[in-house]
């Protein structure tokens, strides 16, 4: 111990003794991950994760802004997430590995809507730009073929996408937390994290839409199968432990409800923007398309 | 003399009552000049509207020329983004597909996704924690269209000489570097207003923004019946 007179930090010098003293005490390490002007977010980082200790890091979660809805900072809040944060969402989405809740050990109470936002936007033309250059490939070698850019396929692609990652996040969120009882030991997710994991849960069909470019059926249907395993492992895994109290029905019921819904979006917009050779192109076209048709069969 | 009576020696100094009061007064050059300089009510119309388009000229120049200046963002005005708005929409007139809506985008769908896109972008960088405002944001993004405009301009005229595989070849590369060219523009002026740790999370919808623009030039095929 230093004497009174010297005016040197002795704190770490202290911890690193304890620690030799003592190699097998738990340790609690504290990082700083962001400061922005007026604030730090100190998040615990615990060493040993199990579900019992998952409230505490809850109580220490980021900065919630205590704004009314319709105030500006109440989104700025929803915006609080760096680089490194969202690519970190965004591996985790891609990668599910059974016992990593996806809302409790990425989120971590901080749940923002830029990833499901831009992920969406970015899906929506992924889908239509690839849906035309799919139509444009397997049409190539035939002359009587006029190139469009079928530009309105964005405007439905953007409805059912939106409504799809919004919609169904509201459903899911408002049965969870109408069948949530007061006793229960895990606390309900709240509607923006069940937003947050439907638009991560997205980001896979991303590289799948742009590999289904590729023309062939077989690798396809094996790309949207790979896909739809990933993105709904990663739903199951976070709600699973939501529902598991429920009575057996209701919870299988209720995850076979999610992946459904899932597996409806993923096969849907495969079936419409990308038409194999043979499929009949909608009765609107103009003359040149029919004679294509007729061509072909 | 004395010090409480300065005026002392002209107590008897008289004017004389019946010649009339009578001279100019005239204000000094300089406070009438500052007077006109900030009232451009009386200017030429000429002038006026010459100095905007002066205005929006030099910030075209600073967008070809794209370095760390800040007179795109000092004097920001939405004039410029109007003008290659609209310039650009009515290029993508005519394209393969007025007949019918399987085809290229309209005059009004151009329009939403210049303009709700820029606004999208700027709420978004504006959200992460940017220092820069709101019309400076939409200034900048606008006038970044420039490149792009000039390569629908040059695949128009690619386009005339026919559209078979060497045309595409040559659109597709104009279209690249403008597009290269846009979003470096971009980030050199907005780069500055972000924190560090979240610059790619502003860079990349500025990225998409401009990549979607460029899809729908790259995709503009020309009805051989219009010319």
């Amino acid at each position: 111990m230093a004497s009174p007179n010297d005016l040197q930090f002795q704190e770490f010098d202290e911890a690193a003794d304890l620690l030799s003293a003592d190699p097998e005490a738990t340790t609690l390490s504290v990082s700083v991950t962001s400061t922005r002007a007026g604030g730090e977010d100190v998040k615990l980082d615990l060493t040993d994760e199990e579900e019992g200790e998952e409230e505490s890091s809850e109580l220490l979660g980021g900065q919630k802004s205590q704004g009314g809805f319709w105030t500006f900072e109440y989104y700025e809040s929803l915006f609080n997430v760096d680089t490194v944060q969202v690519l970190d969402r965004v591996k985790g989405s891609v990668l599910p590995l059974p016992g990593r809740n996806f809302i409790k050990h990425y989120l971590r109470s901080n749940p923002d809507l830029y990833g499901p936002f831009w992920i969406c936007v970015t899906l929506v033309f992924s889908v239509a730009i690839s849906g035309n250059l799919s139509m444009f490939l397997t049409q190539m070698g035939n002359p009587a073929f006029h190139y469009r850019p079928q530009f309105h396929r964005v405007t439905i692609a953007a409805v059912i996408i939106f409504m799809y990652a919004w919609l169904v996040p509201v459903a899911l969120w408002g049965f969870l937390t109408w069948r949530q009882s007061a006793d229960r030991q895990v606390k309900g997710y709240s509607f923006l994290e069940t937003v947050c994991v439907y638009g991560y849960s997205l980001f896979i069909y991303i590289p799948t839409s742009i590999l289904w470019i590729i023309p062939f059926e077989w690798l396809r249907w094996m790309l949207i199968l790979v896909a739809m395993v990933i993105s709904g492992s990663v739903l199951v895994l976070t709600f699973w432990p939501a529902v598991r109290d429920e009575a057996k029905l209701i919870a299988v019921a209720t995850v076979v409800a999610i992946l459904l819904l899932h597996t409806l979006l993923a096969v849907g917009c495969k079936m419409y923007f990308f038409h194999s050779a043979t499929s009949i192109p909608p009765p609107a076209a103009a003359a040149t398309v029919s004679t294509l048709t007729t061509k072909q069969h | 003399m004395a010090l409480n009576r300065p005026f002392a020696g002209l107590s008897d100094v008289s004017i004389p009552e019946d010649i009339p009061v009578e001279g100019d007064i005239s204000v000094p050059m300089g406070a009438n000049k500052r007077d006109d300089e900030y009232s451009t009510l009386d200017e030429p119309v000429k002038e006026t509207i010459l100095r905007d388009l002066r205005a929006v000229g030099n910030k075209f120049i600073h967008v070809l020329y794209p370095k760390r200046s800040s007179a795109l963002l000092r004097d920001w005005d939405l004039w410029g983004p109007l003008l290659l708005c609209v310039t650009l929409a009515l290029l993508l007139q005519g394209g393969a597909a007025d007949s019918d809506d399987q085809g290229g985008p309209q005059f009004a769908e151009v329009f939403v996704v210049i303009w709700f896109g820029s606004i999208i972008i700027t709420l978004n960088s504006k959200l992460l924690g940017g220092t820069i405002s709101f019309f400076q944001s939409l200034c900048v993004l606008g006038y970044c269209i420039l490149p792009l405009t000039v390569a629908m301009i040059v695949c128009r005229i690619v386009l005339v000489g026919g559209s078979g595989t060497v045309s595409f070849v040559v659109r597709l590369l104009v279209v690249t570097a403008s597009f290269g060219w846009s979003t470096f523009a971009s980030t050199a002026f907005l780069a500055d207003s972000q924190p560090s740790n979240r610059k790619a999370l502003v860079v990349y919808p500025v990225f998409l923004f401009y990549f979607i623009i460029s899809w729908i030039i790259l995709t503009f095929s020309k009805n051989t019946s219009f010319l």
